[in-house]
């Protein structure tokens, strides 16, 4: 609804209401209004051009045309609507009746809507007002039973998606029968973006009436809609042109005013953000630092990064200060929960925010280079060759319909000049060092033909086809089996020692990180809150956010007769973050200090970062006792 | 109380030519009261098992047994098995209050002594015994599931489940999509629910340290097939099968080291493609005791393992499955059709 709302204060969105308010405002009132004038006969006025007495002229019963006009408004608009009506009630139902109905008889009736579809509308309405008879009647129920194909497809397409719903299936299981199943999941949930074809549709169908009634077998005399005003108009289109432009001019305002309601009905259900508004703001670094690149630098510098994104109820930052360095050879890995902000610091290190995103940074240095004042040209060679990313999804992470050997071939022939020869040749070589079998092979295969760990072993080849200093890894493993999980991060380590690329390793798995890197950091709302080498996370962590998470997650030695350790409650929300420690709310150590000021990420020792009032001092076995309760019941 | 036994089970999918055999013969029996873990990778098969259970799958061969009864031919309105979804997000109407969703699967008609809900009031008081059951305020039954977050969402699918009275629950990667600091308190829930309620369930995870805590028995899923069954914490301590053993090895944990593993000609292999199962042996193109490694043992390209199994309460499919040991205690059947005969206090020692 806010959305609606939203977007009826755009111009477009407040004509096609008003529009369509008039329309139908003028249905309503004007047989009551000019009624009489329509039917006056005018035996002086036979006939007559348009004259400031009668705006469209008379017609051979010396009738005001103009008054018909507007009196017609009714009728064309309530025939349409009624065999919207139609259409849309038999389309409905022969969209959805193969949900309910047994297997054969669905198939039927989803096969005879196939052919019906595959006919124009219009043929469809001649036949049918052929069928039907001539008159109104006829006239309705042909363009209501046109039009129902239509409907009937785009019914069985929504209904059959809905259908695939888990609570579908649920409801299903459940013993709810399939007639219930339509009426309390599938509707409801249909339902919008149907009355959204309707309205669009209504003004087809005041276009077909139009046509019906102007070809003489819509609408027959004494009555008259638009359509047959505009045929009697036509006769006379060289006396008196106004006579036919006149309803002419009203079905095409008309019909306009239904099509522009049902398209913005349609963008305002479909386009969720309407944020113009915030979006012009560009990003400054404070501070441009000049480059002096050697290699004791270290491979990307962070200092103070933020970003934020604009919402509904305004900025929101979900990540707010982060400080950390990134040395050659060295593995990173960053931890926390979702909404953490971990994968924006690294979208972010990539220069992958975009617009209306915003970052900022104290210092933002790849390899020696501002990351957020270089020339654009210079960054893009740059980042092209020097930074690798791997992502989470390796099925979006390729375009489908290249091969891979080409895409890989691609990067080499954009940032180092290769040839498409010599390119393609580097992919192959690549791909046989990330262990892809066979790959002169499958260098010629599509990414579909790809396993999802073949595919991400093909993404740090590309990596590899420049010379990386940093490989980006968003949870790279995410989306995979243990066991393949195990041989993407055993050929990420590999390529660390060969290339002494820095590896930026993003998860929410606090033991894969540990176990792969050599230094963890953990966030949480937007902040790094602990930063400590991965050798010595289970001994000597004391953040109690990383305490509780190195305790609920069970591994294979986790004591099957105590509950797990949970953290109740949820991370606070980035547009509403306390005033003091963001974990306050959670913690169990928290007092009135954390509540009102915000520790700051300060060294407690030689390696080791915390962000915390009152560190875990005790070491090891603590945090499981006392933080059992039920998540989220209060 | 009620046992679910799948008695050789196949689900195919598609045509003859190309077609897709998700589950190829399953033998697996979750003895009643207490919880199987069925574990494997993408395409090993195991939601397509839960869903033939629950009828949203064709058996096209073998049946599911509820007590010796065919779940096809159950009394009509009548729902003992009720399965719980991956993703809370999608598993609930989100037009629908949480109330109303869980209000839908109350059962109508009384069925062997369980009570029939008809009257509104009735259903208002149950559904406010379900959300207390699941640890959630009676009061959220107003809400829509927009307005919760993921765990509580999957704490009202817990309860719509149980709402429909059944006797077996299967749990089909239910904490996968969590954070974890949330999935923790949705396992501890089942666990509790599981004891209190007495419920048989099938507990479907890729997560072993996951499956290990809730379960009394795992199974091992590798392309459609059971390779391995046993008691939990015995399978997973002493893994029989080369491919559980690999998994074992595989999951990671803060102690040991998913770095450090010997090359092995298998050691990047793929994982097996279900549309097309290498023959003999589904795992032989992996293993790392099998055909590609040692070359005398070339019988495992050819003979398929799961029919000379051993029978014993804790059973693998392979030829050279290491030595059960002392706890070798053979049955006079093949356990995993007949059942565990061990009592479940003996597995949780
Ligand atoms: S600062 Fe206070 S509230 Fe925040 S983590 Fe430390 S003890 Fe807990
Ligand atoms: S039967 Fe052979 S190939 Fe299969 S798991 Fe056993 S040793 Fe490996």
């Amino acid at each position: 609804m806010r959305r609606l709302r939203a977007l009826l204060r755009t111009p477009l969105g407040v004509c096609a209401v008003v529009l369509l308010l008039l329309v139908l405002a003028l249905a309503v009132a004007a047989p009551l209004v000019w009624g009489a004038q329509a039917t006056a006969v005018d035996t002086d006025a036979i006939q007559q051009g348009p004259s400031g007495a009668h705006l469209l002229g008379t017609d051979a019963l010396g009738r005001d045309l103009f008054a018909r006009t507007l009196v017609a408004t009714r009728l064309s608009i309530g025939l349409a609507l009624l065999a919207m009506l139609i259409g849309v009630t038999v389309g409905t139902l022969l969209g959805t009746a193969p949900a309910v109905l047994p297997r054969r008889a669905g198939r039927v009736i989803v096969a005879v809507v196939n052919i019906a579809v595959a006919f124009p509308g219009l043929l469809l309405a001649l036949f049918f007002a052929v069928v039907f008879g001539v008159g109104t009647t006829g006239a309705v129920l042909a363009i209501g039973f046109a039009t129902a194909p239509g409907f009937a497809r785009v019914a069985q397409t929504l209904s059959a998606s809905v259908a695939g719903r888990d609570y579908v299936a649920a409801a299903r299981i459940a013993g709810v029968g399939r007639l219930r199943v339509l009426v309390r999941h599938v509707l409801p949930n249909i339902a919008e973006p149907l009355v959204v074809n309707a309205t669009i549709g209504a003004g087809a169908a005041l276009l077909s009436f139009a046509g019906l009634s102007f070809l003489g077998i819509g609408v027959q005399a004494p009555s008259y809609d638009w359509g047959r005003l505009l045929g009697d108009g036509l006769n006379r289109i060289y006396t008196n042109p106004a006579a036919a432009l006149g309803p002419g001019v009203a079905v095409v305002v008309a019909g306009l005013a239904f099509n522009l309601c049902g398209e913005t009905i349609a963008a305002a259900l479909g386009h969720r953000t309407p944020l113009r508004r915030l979006l012009s703001r560009t990003s400054a670094p404070a501070a441009p630092v000049p480059a002096g690149a050697d290699d004791t630098d270290p491979v990307l510098r962070v200092e103070g990064l933020s970003v934020r994104f604009p919402t509904a109820v305004g900025w929101a930052e979900p990540v707010r200060g982060v400080t950390f360095t990134l040395g050659a050879g060295e593995a990173v890995g960053v931890v926390g929960e979702s909404g953490s902000g971990k994968s924006l610091t690294a979208l972010a290190a990539a220069r992958l925010i975009e617009r209306p995103g915003v970052v900022a940074a104290d210092r933002l240095e790849f390899a020696g280079r501002p990351l957020l004042s270089a020339p654009e040209r210079e960054l893009r060679t740059l980042l092209g060759t020097s930074l690798a990313m791997v992502f989470q999804d390796p099925t979006t992470s390729f375009n489908p319909t290249r091969r891979i050997g080409r895409q890989l071939a691609e990067v080499a022939q954009e940032h180092q000049g290769l040839g498409r020869r010599g390119a393609l040749a580097r992919a192959v070589e690549r791909l046989a060092q990330v262990r892809v079998p066979a790959p002169a092979k499958r260098a010629h295969q599509y990414p579909h033909e790809f396993s999802g760990g073949m595919r991400q072993r093909a993404m740090i080849g590309m990596g590899l086809m420049g010379t990386p200093r940093l490989i980006i890894a968003d949870e790279p493993t995410t989306a995979l089996d243990v066991t393949v999980q195990r041989q993407v991060l055993r050929l990420l380590d590999q390529v660390r020692r060969d290339t002494a690329a820095a590896v930026l390793l993003i998860s929410h798995d606090i033991a894969v990180v540990t176990q792969t890197c050599d230094r963890v950091l953990v966030m949480y709302a937007g902040r790094i809150v602990e930063d400590l080498p991965a050798a010595e996370l289970t001994e000597r962590a004391r953040h109690p956010y990383t305490r509780a998470l190195l305790a609920v997650v069970p591994d294979l030695a986790a004591d099957r007769d105590r509950p797990l350790g949970v953290i109740a409650g949820r991370p606070p929300e980035p547009t509403a973050l306390p005033a003091g420690c963001a974990f306050a709310q959670r913690c169990r150590y928290a007092t009135d200090e954390c509540r009102s000021a915000d520790p700051q990420l300060t060294p407690v020792g030689d390696d080791h970062r915390l962000a915390c009032w009152h560190p875990v001092t005790d070491s090891g076995a603590d945090t499981t006792d006392a933080r059992i309760s039920v998540e989220g019941s209060r | 109380m009620s046992t679910l036994a799948f008695e050789d089970v196949r689900v195919r999918y598609g045509t003859h030519r190309s077609g897709l055999t998700a589950v190829d013969g399953v033998e697996l029996t979750v003895p009643s009261g207490s919880v199987v873990g069925l574990v494997g990778e993408s395409g090993s098969g195991k939601s397509t098992l839960a869903r033939a259970a629950v009828g949203l799958a064709p058996v096209t061969g073998g049946r599911v047994l509820l007590d010796g009864t065919d779940v096809r031919r159950l009394p009509r309105g009548r729902r003992p098995v009720q399965l719980v979804f991956q993703d809370p997000y999608s598993s609930l109407d989100p037009r629908m209050t949480v109330g109303e969703s869980i209000a839908e699967a109350l059962p109508r008609r009384a069925f062997g002594g369980r009570q029939a809900f008809r009257d509104r009031k009735a259903r208002h008081g149950e559904v406010a015994r379900l959300l207390e059951l699941v640890g959630l305020d009676a009061g959220r039954s107003g809400a829509l599931p927009g307005e919760l977050s993921g765990g509580q969402r999957q704490r009202i699918a817990l309860a719509r489940a149980l709402a429909a009275r059944p006797e077996v629950v299967i749990a089909d990667e239910i904490t996968s999509a969590l954070d974890v600091s949330v999935q923790g308190s949705v396992l501890n829930l089942v666990r509790e629910l599981q004891r209190e309620l007495g419920l048989t369930m099938l507990f479907i995870s890729h997560n072993l340290a996951v499956v290990r805590y809730v379960s009394d028995y795992v199974a091992v899923l590798y392309l459609g097939r059971i390779v391995e069954v046993g008691p939990a914490e015995r399978l997973l301590a002493d893994p029989q099968h080369p491919y559980t053993r690999e998994l074992v090895e595989a999951a990671p944990s803060a102690h040991g080291s998913l770095l450090a593993a010997p090359d092995s000609p298998v050691a990047d292999a793929e994982p097996g493609d279900p549309h097309r199962p290498p023959a003999g042996c589904r795992f032989h193109p992996r293993c790392p005791v099998g055909p590609l490694v040692e070359e005398a043992r070339s019988i495992c390209t050819t003979v398929d393992p799961a029919t000379v199994a051993a029978s014993r309460e804790h059973r693998a499919a392979c030829h050279f499955a290491a030595a059960v040991g002392d706890t070798d205690t053979p049955v006079p059947n093949s356990v995993v059709r007949t059942g565990f005969p061990s009592a479940r206090s003996d597995t949780l020692e």
